[in-house]
């Protein structure tokens, strides 16, 4: 009887074990808090004004020093924009394209299909030009860090006065929300820096909470199709194990 | 109604020659079942349909993958963001193999319970654990695949342990990388073996099943089927009950897929592969850490035996110890559940691997209880990596000897047709 009655305990552990996958090096920096997104959740969606907003902070902002190379123009139909919309915004970007007919390259307008643009010929480049450490492309970014969204988020907003205690390295930052404290990467929201074509009134949080949202997008467009799909497939499922326990009850009815 | 005919017709004419269909009438239809078997008795069934969910959708990942380690990385975010469905392929396959491995130990400690290891079936259970050893090197290969941050270290750690042979270790690993370190001819090499292992397991799977049908299946009260009364035909009883199963079983898993995908992976593995930066804390998927806390409780040298190479041999002798399990335990009584002490053996059993799994996801040098120093990780796994092989070569032995035994009951329609007993199926 003991493996019978054992299920929820080895439910239980399984729960446990599974937990264990989640193990993270938490290392010394602070715990991000943790803030409500409109892409939690099983009924998550990305809050549209928020990731317009965070496209515009995007550009204007992070763009200057960080790449996003799995975006093409042509996925921001996803955050509402319109055809006109995103030619007009590609086009705000050239790129090197060719070679042409004579054998050169030149540059020209982007288009929809191009991807975003990467502010660097070259990863040493990148890290000549930003005190040795190339900032690294952001399309993945709320992915790749755990809790990636609060952590983004946390360190945006956490740009500090350094304790008197602590020694800052050349040309590194205080930000107790990032591993070893000390970032290559200064203060990049300051909170007057972006005037929101929407009117929004800006701040640092408002910039850093829009960011994150677009960022969160650009790091899995197929969320909100995932989810939806999620649900039916759910749905489905349900039913299905609902009457296959029925058919199983009155198969077995005379068995017992 | 000439096409029924007529497909029954043809069905006739190839049975005759080829009698295909006589055997699968034989393999699923009227194959003759223990009609007390519960639900634990589903997870066989489960592993093959997710060993063919890995496969189908592994054969279409494949379609769009890129081996190579300048491409892996982006083809993998190509597969995400542009193949039709490509993200719903790849997160039922790494999703899928986190399952596989979920349902197949489960399978295991059922077999561990109700001793189904037991003469006659040692070869059925060789073969299982075959399939096991299979499974994890597909697994292991399979994650380094996408390339990414602890793809890319996991192979890393891995492939360095068997660095810990003596005389021929290094020349090993060189052999296995295809040059002086993990780099393309390592991907490329991993990226085949994937593709091939899942066929071997197949094989093996074939193997596992020819042996269960040639005593059928074991049962909870653990004695041997007699006649038509204590059995039941496979079809329609247990196709059903196994199709519940795969229902509930479904709920567990789409839950994961598409609400929670990347919940067992790993974030760095979202940062591709840089042989220059070493991450933090490099750890293996759930299903690899009560290995890897074995693996890293070794913290001594032996005599010429390296603290890495004793780490080694205790991995893989934690498996291959189970190689042996059907002439350690020589009870004679198979099912716990008349084994008082061993049911309870038992289940320090599952505690123990749970906490070496535990144990495998924790930096070793951490304390056990915060703000204690003594009590590391490390030391808590070395105590769970004693007990596991003492239960199997001291405590299995010893009780099989020893233990008082529950009478057992003559024949399975005894405690089938009294009320209670077997009455959970």
């Amino acid at each position: 009887m003991g493996m019978e009655l054992g299920l929820r305990t080895a439910v239980a552990a399984t729960v446990l074990c599974l937990a264990t996958g989640g193990v993270q090096a938490a290392g010394n920096a602070e715990h991000p808090l943790t803030e409500h997104w409109s892409f939690n959740g099983i009924f998550g969606h990305y809050d549209r004004a928020e990731a317009q907003r965070g496209l515009q902070v995007f550009l204007e902002i992070c763009a200057q020093c960080h790449g996003a190379k799995y975006l093409r123009y042509g996925d921001l139909a996803d955050l509402g924009y319109d055809e006109d919309q995103i030619d007009a915004i590609a086009a705000q970007f050239e790129v090197e394209d060719g070679p042409d007919d004579e054998g050169e390259m030149f540059m020209r307008a982007a288009r929809p299909t191009d991807t975003f643009p990467e502010p660097y010929a070259n990863e040493k480049a990148a890290a000549a030009m930003n005190n040795g450490k190339a900032p690294p492309d952001l399309s993945l970014m709320v992915k790749a860090r755990h809790d990636g969204a609060n952590y983004i988020y946390a360190l945006m907003t956490g740009y500090d006065e350094p304790p008197e205690e602590l020694e800052l390295s050349d040309g590194l930052t205080y930000n107790p929300y990032f591993p070893s404290h000390q970032i290559a990467m200064p203060q990049p929201l300051w909170g007057e820096d972006v005037e929101y074509a929407d009117g929004t009134e800006t701040s640092i949080e408002q910039e850093a909470r829009d960011v994150v949202t677009f960022l969160a997008w650009a790091s899995e467009p197929g969320m909100e199709r995932r989810k939806n799909m999620g649900l039916k497939v759910m749905l489905f499922v349900l039913i299905m194990t609902g009457l296959f326990y029925a058919t199983k009850r009155k198969v077995w009815k005379d068995v017992h | 109604m000439s096409d029924s005919s007529m497909f029954v017709r043809v069905g006739k004419w190839i049975d005759y020659r080829m009698p295909i269909f006589t055997m699968m009438n034989h393999a699923v239809v009227i194959y003759r079942t223990p009609r007390n078997l519960n639900y634990w008795w589903n997870f066989g069934s489960l592993a093959g349909l997710v060993l063919v969910i890995q496969l189908a959708t592994g054969i279409v990942l494949a379609m769009h993958y890129t081996p190579h380690v300048e491409m892996a990385f982006d083809s993998t975010e190509h597969i995400m963001r542009d193949v039709n469905y490509g993200w719903l392929l790849r997160y039922v396959h790494a999703n899928g193999a986190a399952a596989f491995f979920a349902v197949v130990y489960i399978h295991i400690f059922r077999g561990l319970y109700y001793g189904s290891y037991r003469e006659p079936r040692e070869l059925l259970w060789w073969l299982g654990i075959f399939i096991l050893l299979a499974m994890m090197a597909t697994a292991f290969m399979g994650y380094v695949l996408p390339w990414g941050q602890m793809s890319f270290w996991a192979a890393t750690v891995i492939t360095n342990l068997f660095s810990a042979i003596p005389l021929v270790g290094t020349d090993i690993v060189e052999w296995m990388w295809g040059g002086f370190a993990v780099g393309n001819p390592t991907l490329q090499r991993f990226y085949s073996l994937h593709y091939l292992l899942p066929f071997v397991i197949v094989a093996l799977v074939v193997l596992h099943l020819w042996a269960l049908h040639r005593f059928g299946s074991n049962n909870p009260i653990g004695i041997e089927t007699k006649g038509d009364k204590d059995t039941l035909p496979f079809h329609p009883y247990y196709t059903v009950k196994d199709l519940y199963g795969v229902g509930v079983f479904f709920i567990a898993f789409f839950a994961f897929v598409f609400f929670a995908p990347n919940y067992m992976g790993h974030p760095d593995n979202y940062i591709p592969a840089d042989p220059l930066v070493t991450p933090s804390h490099i750890v293996p998927e759930w299903y690899f850490l009560p290995f890897y806390a074995i693996l890293r409780s070794a913290t001594f040298d032996v005599w010429f035996l390296s603290a890495k190479l004793i780490g080694v041999i205790l991995m893989f002798a934690s498996i291959l110890i189970l190689l042996a399990l059907p002439w350690l335990d020589r009870s004679p009584v198979r099912s716990a559940r008349f084994r008082p002490v061993y049911k309870y053996m038992f289940w320090i059993l599952v505690t123990d691997s749970i906490i070496l799994g535990i144990v495998g996801g924790k930096v070793p040098s951490d304390p056990v209880f915060s703000g204690t120093d003594g009590f590391q990780y490390v030391h808590l796994g070395q105590i769970a990596t004693l007990y596991y092989f003492v239960h199997f070569v001291v405590f299995v032995p010893l009780l099989s000897r020893f233990e008082q035994t529950r009478p057992v009951p003559t024949s399975l329609s005894e405690p089938v047709l009294k009320s209670g007993a077997g009455g959970t199926a």
